[in-house]
């Protein structure tokens, strides 16, 4: 390649100085995307080294503490065989952003590549990735996913993939008009005058250039699959008892709640309400970055 | 009006055979062995033989999709393994109480969500439009499943003023003599109001906990599509005529302001009825959701497989009656068709 492109010019001053300094810019221009962010420092800390520092094993019960509330030694109390709800609730963060962030990054390969396709090459492509999101579309998603798990068997992986099919026309929707707009672009066309094959336009022009975009997206549903997720596990689907899940832990707390022990349910809806809610506010700050015109 | 429906109609006919299609899918060509399943973990080969045989698994892959389709024609979704009942008709007798909560819960968001999105792009920039921002960021992110639980908490817990989250009527309560199934008309055309106080007091919490889920989505449109046409040039005129401002806002703005959230209403039809099955779950009611829930948890796939495709059907039809409300409310729609 010859041609100067705008993605291959070179980026002024790249490294860490500059990523915290755009990090700054975006945070001091709307502190409701600084507070997302400093959430989702949060999730990632207790993710990855929460399991280490709990002051209690998730998994160990201790039936002479059962069912206690909230105490010094117990911050969110114990469940109904004495295992500590906060260690619970810290080790669970791993898991539920795991299977959200594995299915995103499925969703966002496979819907994304196939929008792109869709939108760049039209014709027969566009039909058949039309039909298929269509009759996804057709299904209340949430149901499909409960009859896809049911169907695929009752793992972690097949709520991960469920969740990702469900997601996948909203994907192919965005991905789609991002390349169709692309299509006939400038660079696009220097990149076919340079022999370039299409599929390689599509991959090193056309996606590098709807990346932002993508992002928005995947932060936008990272929220909805937490949720999803959540809810399978609630009505038994997916994660089995008693890996920490804060679906389960709140299906658990349920049996509880009308005797009066809040605190079972509480503290892992909590959790989940937190985790949706930095993803909701970051995908909407994100979007005010990318996409002003969006701002709603 | 009659050609706008038709065509309508034959827009829905490629989802209708789509939906089918994944539903026969979804059994036959996954991993697994069907009839192994379908015989249980204790079979011998011989039983498996047999039930491969009686299912039509032994068939070729396009044959059982005719014979699974024939059966539909029929309205036949087969039977429960855990029950023996035939599936068709447990999720009819079952349908009325999901259609009532989703339509209770659906009715209510729609009288709270519609007049506060009016009311935030009125007044915007005011306390009532940053309110309606919190309480949709909030809204969406809010497990509906939780929702309910913190509600039965205060609500029958503490405060004690709703009763114990278990279902359509209190055990000792028989239900009303069955004319729609809804249990608050059925009630009333008895002319019985004691029943109808006790189901709708059992019915209030849950229908809240899917109201609170619906109303995000449905605030948040009302408000972006009347600020884009309150400030569009018909509304200035009309102001600029000396029209009062309830005539501007209500007559003038809202019934184009309509249009999109209409069109929003399909997106929150996919939400409600999946909520619905939580929601279900949560408060032990005994709608198909439920029904499906009970059969996931015995590994019972017919019922699964049936309330799939019950909800699909279900969520195709309201899909073309909201098309159809759109060719009712715009003249422009109608037009195109």
């Amino acid at each position: 390649m010859t041609l100067a492109n705008p993605a291959d010019a070179p980026r002024p001053a790249s490294g860490l100085a500059a990523t915290l300094r755009h990090a700054h810019y975006v945070i001091s221009d709307n502190p409701v995307t600084g507070l997302a962010f400093g959430m989702f420092l949060i999730l990632v800390v207790s993710a990855l080294i929460g399991p280490f520092v709990v002051p209690y094993d998730p998994l160990a019960s201790n039936t002479a503490m059962a069912l206690s509330p909230p105490s010094t030694a117990h911050w969110f109390g114990t469940d109904q065989l004495g295992r500590d709800i906060f260690s619970r609730v810290i080790v669970a963060t791993g898991l539920d952003m795991g299977i959200a962030i594995c299915s995103v990054a499925l969703v966002f390969a496979a819907g994304g590549i196939a929008g792109i396709a869709s939108g760049f090459f039209g014709g027969w492509t566009d039909r058949i990735i039309g039909r298929i999101s269509d009759t996804i579309m057709a299904f209340p998603l949430f149901v499909l996913a409960m009859g896809i798990v049911a169907a695929l068997g009752n793992t972690v992986t097949n709520i991960v993939i469920a969740t990702a099919i469900i997601n996948f026309p909203l994907y192919v929707r965005v991905a789609r008009s991002e390349a169709a707009i692309r299509r006939q672009a400038g660079f696009v066309q220097a990149a076919r005058l340079t022999g370039n094959g299409e599929w390689r336009i599509l991959l090193t022009q056309i996606l590098p250039n709807i990346m932002p975009i993508m992002m928005v997206q995947m932060s936008l549903t990272m929220g909805y699959a937490i949720l999803n997720a959540a809810g399978l596990s609630f009505i038994g689907l997916g994660v089995r008892p008693p890996t920490p899940e804060w679906g389960i832990m709140v299906a658990e707390g349920a049996t509880y709640i009308i005797s009066g022990e809040w605190w079972i349910a509480l503290f892992p809806g909590l959790a989940l309400m937190f985790a949706v809610f930095c993803f909701n506010l970051l995908g909407d700050g994100l979007r005010d970055i990318v996409d002003p015109q969006r701002r709603t | 009006m009659l050609k706008l429906i038709g065509s309508r109609l034959a827009t829905a006919v490629p989802s209708l055979i789509g939906v089918v299609i994944v539903t026969f899918l979804l059994t036959r060509v996954l991993p697994g062995d069907t009839a192994a399943y379908f015989a249980g973990p204790a079979a011998t080969p011989q039983a498996i033989a047999e039930i491969r045989t009686k299912l039509g698994l032994d068939k070729p892959l396009p044959a059982q999709f005719l014979d699974y389709v024939t059966a539909l024609a029929k309205g036949d979704l087969g039977s429960s393994l855990s029950t023996g009942q035939p599936v068709a008709t447990e999720i009819r007798n079952r349908l009325p109480a999901s259609a009532e909560l989703t339509l209770a819960g659906l009715i209510l968001a729609l009288l709270i969500a519609i007049p506060y999105g009016i009311a935030a792009a009125v007044k915007q920039g005011t306390w009532v439009d940053h309110s309606c921002r919190i309480l949709t960021t909030a809204g969406v992110s809010l497990p509906v499943f939780f929702t309910g639980l913190l509600l039965v908490y205060v609500f029958y817990f503490k405060l004690g003023w709703a009763p114990a989250p278990l279902g359509r009527l209190d055990a000792f309560a028989s239900p009303p003599p069955e004319v729609t199934g809804f249990y608050l008309i059925d009630s009333l055309i008895a002319g019985d109001f004691e029943t109808f106080r006790a189901s709708a007091a059992q019915l209030v919490i849950p229908a809240v906990t899917l109201a609170i889920f619906a109303l995000a989505p449905i605030a948040r449109m009302t408000r972006a599509s009347m600020l884009a046409v309150l400030s569009s040039e018909f509304v200035r005129t009309a102001r600029a005529a000396g029209l009062t401002p309830y005539k501007v806002i209500i007559v003038y703005a809202f019934r184009n302001a309509m249009l999109p959230v209409i069109t929003t209403l399909g997106m929150v039809f996919s939400f409600l009825l999946g909520a619905n099955v939580l929601v279900e779950k949560v408060f032990a009611w005994p709608g198909i959701g439920s029904y499906a829930v009970e059969a996931l948890i015995t590994s019972d796939f017919a019922p699964v497989q049936g309330f799939v495709l019950a909800m699909a059907v279900l969520y195709i039809v309201l899909n073309l009656l909201i098309d159809i409300a759109y060719g009712v409310i715009d003249p422009r729609a109608r037009s195109e068709a």
